[in-house]
């Protein structure tokens, strides 16, 4: 007994596995506590908690207009998640997809300001959908060719790749692409050129939800979709099962920079209805956390950039009606972000604390019972 | 002094989830005395002594160093109580020295004077006849000079309890003998040494005496002198065990494989194999063997198409079919060319198997690629996984269950069982029982004769020279990359072989 006083305050042990139910209760706790500290924070500045989480709440969903934006916001968001969920589960670190959605978005905005009218609106999206693809599906082929051929880092190569594009379209605006003279704006796309509404929301919406299907399936149950998890596993695993290290990396990353191109096909038709240097608005990296917290699950993703969304367009709510400033918005969602993240530490892991019953109860008692 | 155990463990109990490792174990060591802990793979062993270097916590019980109670919460309240631990896996910073190595997170005073370690570690050095430099590169040594690292990084910490954890699974005959000269030495010094290992021979050869534990609870103690390989099996398995490996002969032997002057270079352009020749039948066991490094590995990649060929050729005879070459060939040419080789590679989880996915997407690695259209097969790797699961007794929850989780047996078992599913022709392994219990090793042993009568040419890249011996038809030894001589196994000694290892052609130089 004495010994107990000697024992660590607390200390760490790996779960073995976990009730899925007690991880969703661990899971929805730190969701819980991350609206608690959310809510001390808005105290802190005068506002009341509830109200604010009541303006988010009905800020983004309240009305059939402000769904309709919520669900803007989430479709390039979910769209992205799914493009680079592949290269995740092959631990390819492309960082890339602002570029690859801005890629994609070029190539869409070149046919629409320059085809439209002359061929049938639907092929005209048609065009702009498989170019958009096309494009962004090349310009991730380049960084996943160098790594393939010559073992670059893709982490830096893709995010670089980000510049260089965002350059190119700065160039088009101020250039051959630019509308009114010394506007430094593109024109608007013809009506032609933009994506028709299904339920007040372009139907980009539908498009994302089939690759959800798409990717689910990809993933899990194809030869393609093995052989990137073989080789996020392990790559001498892969090439000891006779896979082809080097072309499966370019197809997987041609495949994510497309369904990013498609993406930035949507954003210009769909959203903008024109090119802008802003035209994937970071979307490419909060996609990133999207795809993590659904730890690459393609149906988790669209619980989760809904969620973001609602925060997202929330936050303007809050801006405008209560007089919050975005910054403190920022804070909440990233509070947020963190308490999700962390929580699977404490599905993976329990803390014992000193003196604590073991759940083993039973057998001590035996134990006692023997002596 | 003798009426103080240096480590006493008592009602020991240790869980995992719903599984038990260790199971009210009972434990005693003395100064002054090797001690071989003994057991199956999961039986626990190592979690035990995890709980005196610190890395675990015992649920329950008690521990006592020199006769007092302890609580050892961290490896460095280990080595407050003067025990370190000799872990199976180094923990090594490449680019540092030996020295470098030793002294990294020791909390002395004033500033790091390197000069210093590397003195007190020639003089631990020259005490129990250890053979390092201190002021070699950890990426120059080999990995009986690593381990030297290991075991004086302890001594320096002032450890006098050192547990040993499989240490001789890693070193040639002639290292092992090194290492046992100098714990010999460290036992006469008055260190109390555990050694944690699944050869009996040694068990016999070094230690005064044996625990044995079995599926995570304590079996018995019994002094050395006093037992028997044959009495050790038994209490280790709980049931009689014959430890003859049966060899018979393959009645209509044909040749299998050809190699004609293979010669390979590594990224350094080292060269890797020397004009290696050969002949491999079908229906005999070849063993290879030779010091770690020798071109064994490179040898098996070779063959595989995984290791690059400057010059030479590897004639393939498949049954009834005109010989072709397969150098030059991808893996998945070889395969395709209708070759069937099943190649176990050293490194079972970095090579082979996907440690996050369950048996039966291991099992996949091999027929992942057939049946038209772009969807998986699961359904016969599952049939297979299943099999596996049932013949060779692997021990998981699921077939679904990670094998990275599994213990190392087990996962030994998931990638041989899968390459011998495969019905190979040639049928290659590297190391197939490192690591392994006796029973799961006769297992491994009687799936190559079963393979062998199938008439099925085995490659058997092996380590322990009694059991090449007793398994093989004919030994092929290498040295440094030279076929130094091929041996009739039923004829051969042990002697024999060693020089071989060390001396092409096996004569000593004047």
């Amino acid at each position: 007994m004495n010994q107990s006083t000697k024992t660590p305050f607390v200390r760490l042990a790996k779960r073995e596995a976990m009730n899925p139910w007690k991880a969703w209760c661990i899971r929805i706790g730190s969701i819980l506590l991350a609206l608690i500290l959310g809510s001390i924070l808005i105290a802190a500045i005068g506002k009341n908690p509830l109200a604010a989480y009541g303006t988010i709440l009905d800020g983004s969903l309240g009305s059939k207009t402000m769904l309709r934006q919520t669900v803007r916001i989430a479709i390039p968001l979910l769209g992205t998640a799914l493009a680079i969920a592949p290269c995740f589960k092959m631990r390819f670190w492309n960082i890339g997809a602002e570029g690859q959605i801005t890629a994609g978005a070029i190539a869409a905005s070149y046919f629409a300001l320059y085809w439209a009218g002359k061929v049938p609106s639907a092929l005209l999206l048609v065009i702009m959908g498989v170019t958009g693809a096309l494009a962004g599906g090349l310009w991730a082929l380049i960084p996943a060719f160098f790594k393939a051929k010559w073992n670059t880092n893709e982490t830096l190569f893709t995010l670089m790749m980000n510049y260089i594009i965002i350059g190119v379209v700065r160039w088009l605006q101020g250039g051959p692409w630019e509308g009114r003279p010394g506007s430094q704006i593109i024109p608007e796309f013809d009506q032609d050129a933009c994506l028709p509404r299904v339920f007040g929301v372009h139907c980009g919406w539908i498009i994302v939800l089939i690759l959800v299907v798409f990717m689910f399936i990809y993933m899990r149950y194809t030869k393609q979709g093995y052989e990137i998890a073989v080789i996020g596993d392990s790559i001498n695993t892969a090439r000891y099962a006779g896979m082809n290290v080097g072309w499966v990396i370019m197809r997987t990353m041609f495949l994510s920079g497309a369904i990013s191109g498609l993406v930035g096909f949507i954003i210009v038709s769909g959203a903008d209805n024109t090119l802008h240097d802003g035209v994937a608005a970071g979307v490419g990296f909060t996609a990133i956390t999207v795809a993590w917290l659904s730890q690459l699950n393609p149906f988790a993703m669209i619980a989760i950039s809904g969620m973001l969304a609602i925060l997202s367009k929330g936050a303007d709510t809050l801006h405008t009606r209560m007089d919050i400033p975005a910054s403190i918005s920022d804070i909440i969602t990233g509070t947020l972000l963190f308490c999700m993240l962390g929580c699977e530490f404490f599905i993976n892991y329990q803390l014992i604390f000193r003196g604590s019953k073991h759940k083993h109860a039973p057998a001590e008692q035996k134990e006692a019972a023997r002596s | 002094m003798e009426t103080v155990c240096a480590i006493e463990m008592r009602n020991i109990t240790k869980r995992f989830g719903s599984v038990t490792a260790n199971d009210h174990i009972d434990f005693s060591l003395n100064h002054g005395e090797i001690l071989a802990l003994l057991g199956e793979n999961g039986s626990g062993k190592t979690t035990l002594m995890n709980m005196l270097a610190g890395i675990y916590f015992p649920d329950e019980g008690e521990i006592f160093v020199n006769g007092k109670p302890a609580s050892i919460r961290s490896p460095k309240d280990a080595y407050d109580n003067r025990i370190g631990m000799i872990h199976q896996h180094y923990k090594l910073v490449d680019v540092f020295t030996a020295a470098e190595n030793i002294v990294l997170g020791l909390h002395e005073g004033g500033k790091l004077n390197i000069k210093a370690a590397n003195e007190k570690v020639r003089a631990i050095c020259e005490k129990y006849g250890f053979d390092i430099d201190p002021t070699q590169k950890i990426y120059d040594m080999s990995v009986s000079q690593k381990q030297t690292v290991e075991i004086i990084k302890v001594l320096y910490r002032g450890a006098d309890i050192l547990i040993l954890d499989e240490p001789t699974a890693v070193l040639t005959p002639q290292e092992t003998d090194k290492l046992f000269a100098i714990l010999r030495n460290m036992k006469a010094d008055g260190k109390a040494i555990v050694i944690i290992t699944h050869k009996l021979h040694e068990v016999m050869d070094l230690s005064d005496r044996v625990t044995v534990l079995r599926k995570g609870e304590y079996i018995g103690t019994v002094p050395t002198s006093d037992t028997s390989p044959q009495a050790l099996t038994d209490m280790m398995v709980g049931r009689a065990v014959t430890l003859n490996i049966d060899r018979p002969r393959y009645e209509h032997p044909e040749q299998r494989l050809e190699l004609q002057g293979v010669t390979c270079f590594d990224a350094e352009g080292v060269k890797k194999l020397d004009n290696v020749s050969f002949t491999a039948l079908g229906g005999e066991i070849l063993g290879i063997a030779g010091i770690a490094g020798s071109g064994q590995k490179e040898l098996l990649e070779a063959i595989a198409g995984l290791y690059p060929i400057s010059s030479g050729s590897i004639l393939y005879s498949p049954e009834g079919k005109a010989p072709s070459n397969l150098v030059g060939k991808t893996p998945m040419q070889i395969k395709k060319a209708g070759v069937a080789m099943a190649f176990v590679p050293e490194d079972r989880l970095g090579m082979g198997l996907v440690g996050s996915m369950g048996m039966t997407g291991n099992m996949m690695l091999r027929s992942w690629r057939k049946g038209k259209g772009i969807f998986v097969n699961r359904k016969d790797p599952n049939a297979l996984a299943l099999q596996v699961w049932k013949d060779l007794e692997v021990v998981t929850p699921s077939t679904e269950f990670p094998v990275r989780r599994l213990s190392g047996g087990n996962v030994q078992k998931v990638l041989v069982g899968r390459e011998i599913a495969s019905s190979p022709s040639v049928l290659m392994t590297a190391y197939a029982v490192r690591g392994l219990d006796i029973n799961t090793s006769y297992t491994i042993y009687n799936l190559m004769t079963e393979q062998k009568m199938r008439g099925t040419a085995v490659l058997f890249v092996g380590e322990d020279l009694d059991v090449l011996l007793e398994l093989c038809d004919r030994i092929l030894v290498l040295c440094g990359g030279k076929v130094s001589g091929i041996v009739d196994a039923r004829t051969a000694s042990k002697e024999e072989i060693g020089l071989l290892m060390t001396h092409i052609g096996g004569k000593e130089e004047a």
